[in-house]
């Protein structure tokens, strides 16, 4: 004779149900089999306690809602780390701990989610960063893409620098830590939307521990930022508006893939504007620019760190008379938090970004309406 | 207009209306209509807007005129070279 | 990549720009026709590299930007019937009608999608038989073949939820336009290489000889448009007036046969009203009897009943859409950064006329390339 079994959902589901989000048994269940396991330190409490730092912290949010869930070299998991990580690390924080919000899709197979939490912990076992803190929701069928992600991340400035595009200078140098576009185009194979011999994988991966080199061996940075969605061309526009002064690259320095490169090709897309994740630009003064270079060479992650271009000044200056007054943005101010990367303060006049073509030519690098959309005509 | 990219047939299957091929750009591989490239074989190169062929890449022509280019560059007054 | 590295050589390019040079004696306005050329030219900045002497004024080439208003909004209401999916080219998204963008119609609920292949709307309708699959056919004659062969295909597929709204135009007419508009400034045509791929030259004879006009059929990289400037400059400075083809790698004094046939037995040449230029015969396609049911508007009567009712107006006045110069623009009459709307009341997100919202449309290119340039830059090696 077979033993009784109660008919009630003590097994575990194979796929996430609306009662994984009830606040009831299935919850917690799901916390307990799913959660805990991969991020030991997780708080049951309503907060996660931690301990105080001395001296400046940085704090910074970011929501992941990649489709498809899970990519060549990565997937929504690991991004939903390396990402905040990486905004931590742009700020020259040591990242210390995270939050994770999860929005489920009722009927999300519990195996997916079971990688995708396994993935997390180990991009924050690389990144040296405990996920503290969780919650999770669960919203009915056909209300999410299987799974959206939202991390929380809090990091410690072990440094004196005010980093940002206020503190870049005329005469600067211009570093790119890889090759360009290779996530967005990763993205579009797994999606099935172009096929590759050998498909590119995501050069999603996190930043910090170039970064903290960089800092601990006292090389004077003076900007960094990850490129995101919008590609080098996006993150240099920002950094050229917020410090009003014009940055030149060199479009044959920048590193592309022959993949990133054909796929563009036959998409009509501008590689200079193709997403990454794992990938930053850094500006500094000109004298101290090998020997960035050079410790950046010895990370995996950006062991094909170049240098670009430089800022050349404010081209407008002379011409025109500069509006903004007082204090640079993003500067310190006691008691107020500091304003980050993506702080939206107002551009700065004369801002621009140019690129040297291969033939000589130079042309205006300029943030696009949105997405780039394949080009047909 | 017209974003058309020379890539190079792989295989072909079909015959007709339903003639097509995987073509290869870089590294890239694509499924593209040759019906209207008939003369276009394995190993050819051809033009192809939005997933369909319109001409084959006439080698020697596109050999000739870079040669073409690079003698102007020995020529001391390139003058009325035309090709 | 093959056929694309080789003629964007640095060494190549300054060849030709001493050929260039040499050849030069006067000042020259030469009008590429192609937006695909005009994305180019400022990609690359060949028209800064070029002497001072040659004008590069941007042609009506882009499909996207010409297409008229009216059946913009047609799409727009298609995508919004239940029931409907439309299928286009992703250029075509953002440009703006009188009931926004495309983008809008999806997120007002809208089923737009976009394709890369005509036959993927085909196959969409194959694998949707519970939908009605409308393909918003935009392009030239380069792409219209490549629509007419997906028609075909939902014919012997035996397809009912399949149609094709229709706005493919025709090259010839606009360059014909062009040249007889009393404003005309052109003195020499760059003619779009992938329109003669499959059309020929033969076209263009005519138009050459009666308006006197150099005509050198010009592919796409660096070196290939700077191959149609010299062959052009030469005839200019020569007195001749010629049809060239520089792109014979790829286009044929006779086209391709097999797309013409295709589009033959699917499409006639019929009159259309262009956005930004006007009325112009024999400027668009309709389908001939046989593929009548293939017809959108026909499918859906009255998604686009005001398409006949209100012409643009024609020719070289301003554009109906207020202060917008694109009527003068699409003819090279004015480039875009005389205008002056350009990028102060119209940016790429707020669009006051078609140019500025596709990404080979001239407006676009310079805001892309050149806004913001007009503060000098000294620029030096880094």
């Amino acid at each position: 004779m077979t033993p009784l079994v109660c008919p009630s959902p003590s097994q575990e589901a194979e796929r996430i149900l609306l009662a994984h989000g009830g606040g009831g048994r299935l919850m917690h269940r799901l916390i307990e089999s799913v959660f805990r396991p991969a991020f030991g330190n997780v708080t049951d409490l309503d907060a996660a306690v931690v301990p105080s730092p001395s001296g400046r912290l940085a704090f910074t949010t970011d929501s992941f809602v990649v489709k498809p869930l899970f990519f060549p070299g990565g997937d929504i998991g690991s991004l939903a780390v390396q990402g905040t990580v990486n905004d931590l690390a742009m700020m020259g924080a040591r990242p210390l701990w995270l939050s994770a919000g999860f929005i489920l899709e009722e009927g999300l197979p519990m195996d997916t989610l079971k990688r995708i939490v396994a993935s997390m912990q180990r991009a924050a076992l690389e990144a040296e960063v405990q996920v503290v803190v969780g919650d999770t929701k669960v919203v009915e069928h056909g209300r999410c893409d299987g799974l959206y992600i939202n991390t929380a991340g809090i990091g410690i400035l072990e440094h004196d620098l005010s980093l940002g595009p206020q503190a870049v200078r005329e005469g600067d140098a211009i570093l790119l830590s890889g090759d360009v576009g290779r996530h967005g185009i990763a993205i579009l194979a797994a999606r099935n939307e172009l096929e590759f011999d050998d498909p590119p994988r995501s050069d999603s991966a996190a930043l910090a521990r170039p970064v903290l080199d960089l800092l601990q061996a006292g090389v004077e940075v003076h900007c960094l930022r990850d490129l995101t969605r919008g590609g080098l061309a996006t993150a240099l526009v920002e950094i050229a508006r917020s410090s009003g002064l014009h940055l030149h690259i060199h479009e044959e320095a920048v590193p592309v893939c022959d993949a990133v490169r054909g796929a563009c090709e036959l998409l009509g897309f501008d590689p200079l504007y193709v997403a990454n994740e794992g990938c930053m630009v850094v500006i500094l003064p000109e004298s101290e620019a090998e020997r960035a270079l050079t410790r950046l060479r010895q990370h995996e992650v950006t062991a094909k760190a170049v240098r670009i271009g430089r800022v050349l000044g404010n081209p407008g200056a002379d011409a025109r008379e500069s509006r903004e007054s007082g204090g640079d943005p993003g500067a310190d101010a006691p008691g107020s938090p500091c304003l980050g990367a993506d702080a939206p303060g107002s551009p700065k006049k004369g801002g621009v970004v140019t690129a040297q073509t291969a033939l000589g030519s130079s042309r205006v690098l300029d943030m696009l309406s949105g997405e780039q959309l394949p080009r047909i005509c | 207009m017209c974003l058309a990219v020379p890539g190079r047939i792989v295989s072909i299957q079909g015959h007709d209306l339903d003639r097509t091929g995987r073509v290869r750009f870089g590294s890239v591989v694509r499924e593209v209509n040759l019906s209207c490239v008939p003369e276009a074989d394995v190993g050819d190169y051809v033009l192809v807007h939005v997933g369909f062929a319109i001409s084959r890449v006439n080698e020697a022509e596109a050999e000739r005129i870079l040669e073409h280019w690079r003698q102007m560059g020995e020529e001391p007054q390139p003058e009325g070279a035309t090709p | 990549m093959k056929y694309l590295d080789e003629f964007r050589s640095a060494d190549l390019v300054q060849n030709l720009l001493r050929a260039i040079r040499s050849a030069v004696t006067r000042p020259w306005t030469i009008m590429e026709i192609c937006g695909g050329q005009t994305h180019s030219i400022l990609r690359f900045g060949l028209d800064e590299l070029l002497p001072r002497e040659i004008t590069l004024v941007h042609g009506p080439g882009c499909p996207v930007c010409v297409t008229p208003v009216e059946l913009l909004d047609a799409a727009g209401r298609l995508a919004r019937m239940p029931g409907v999916v439309l299928c286009t080219f992703g250029d075509m998204l953002r440009v703006p009608g009188t009931l926004g963008d495309l983008f809008q119609a999806r997120a007002e609920g809208g089923d737009v999608r976009i394709v890369q292949a005509p036959s993927d709307a085909v196959r969409m309708a194959q694998r949707n038989p519970d939908r009605h699959v409308v393909w918003f056919a935009v392009g030239f004659e380069t792409t219209a073949p490549a629509t007419a062969l997906a028609v075909k295909q939902a014919r012997m597929l035996g397809l009912e939820n399949f149609s094709v709204l229709l706005a493919h135009v025709r090259v010839p007419p606009a360059v014909e336009a062009i040249l007889s508009s009393p404003s005309n400034r052109v003195q020499g045509f760059l003619a779009a290489g992938h329109v003669c791929t499959v059309m020929g030259t033969a076209e263009y004879e005519q138009l050459a000889r009666r308006f006197r006009v150099p005509i050198v059929v010009t592919g796409f990289e660096p070196c290939d448009i700077l191959e149609g400037v010299l062959h052009c400059v030469r005839q200019l400075e020569a007195g001749r007036h010629e049809v060239e083809n520089v792109y014979n790698r790829v286009v044929r004094s006779e086209g391709n046969r097999q797309a013409q046939a295709l589009m033959a037995e699917v499409f006639r040449p019929v009159d259309l009203t262009w956005r930004g230029i006007g009325s112009l015969p024999g400027g668009g396609l309709a389908f001939t009897a046989e593929y009548e049911r293939f017809d959108a508007l026909r499918r859906f009567d009255g998604a686009c009943d005001d398409l006949a009712r209100t012409p643009l107006p024609e020719g070289n006045g301003a554009n109906r859409e207020g202060e917008c110069i694109a009527a003068l623009v699409l003819q090279g009459i004015r480039k875009p950064n005389d205008c002056p709307a350009f990028a102060v009341r119209c940016t790429p997100e707020t669009p006051l006329g078609a140019p500025m919202v596709s990404s080979e449309g001239a407006c676009a290119a310079y805001y892309r390339y050149r806004h913001g340039q007009a503060a000098s830059l000294t620029v030096t090696s880094p």
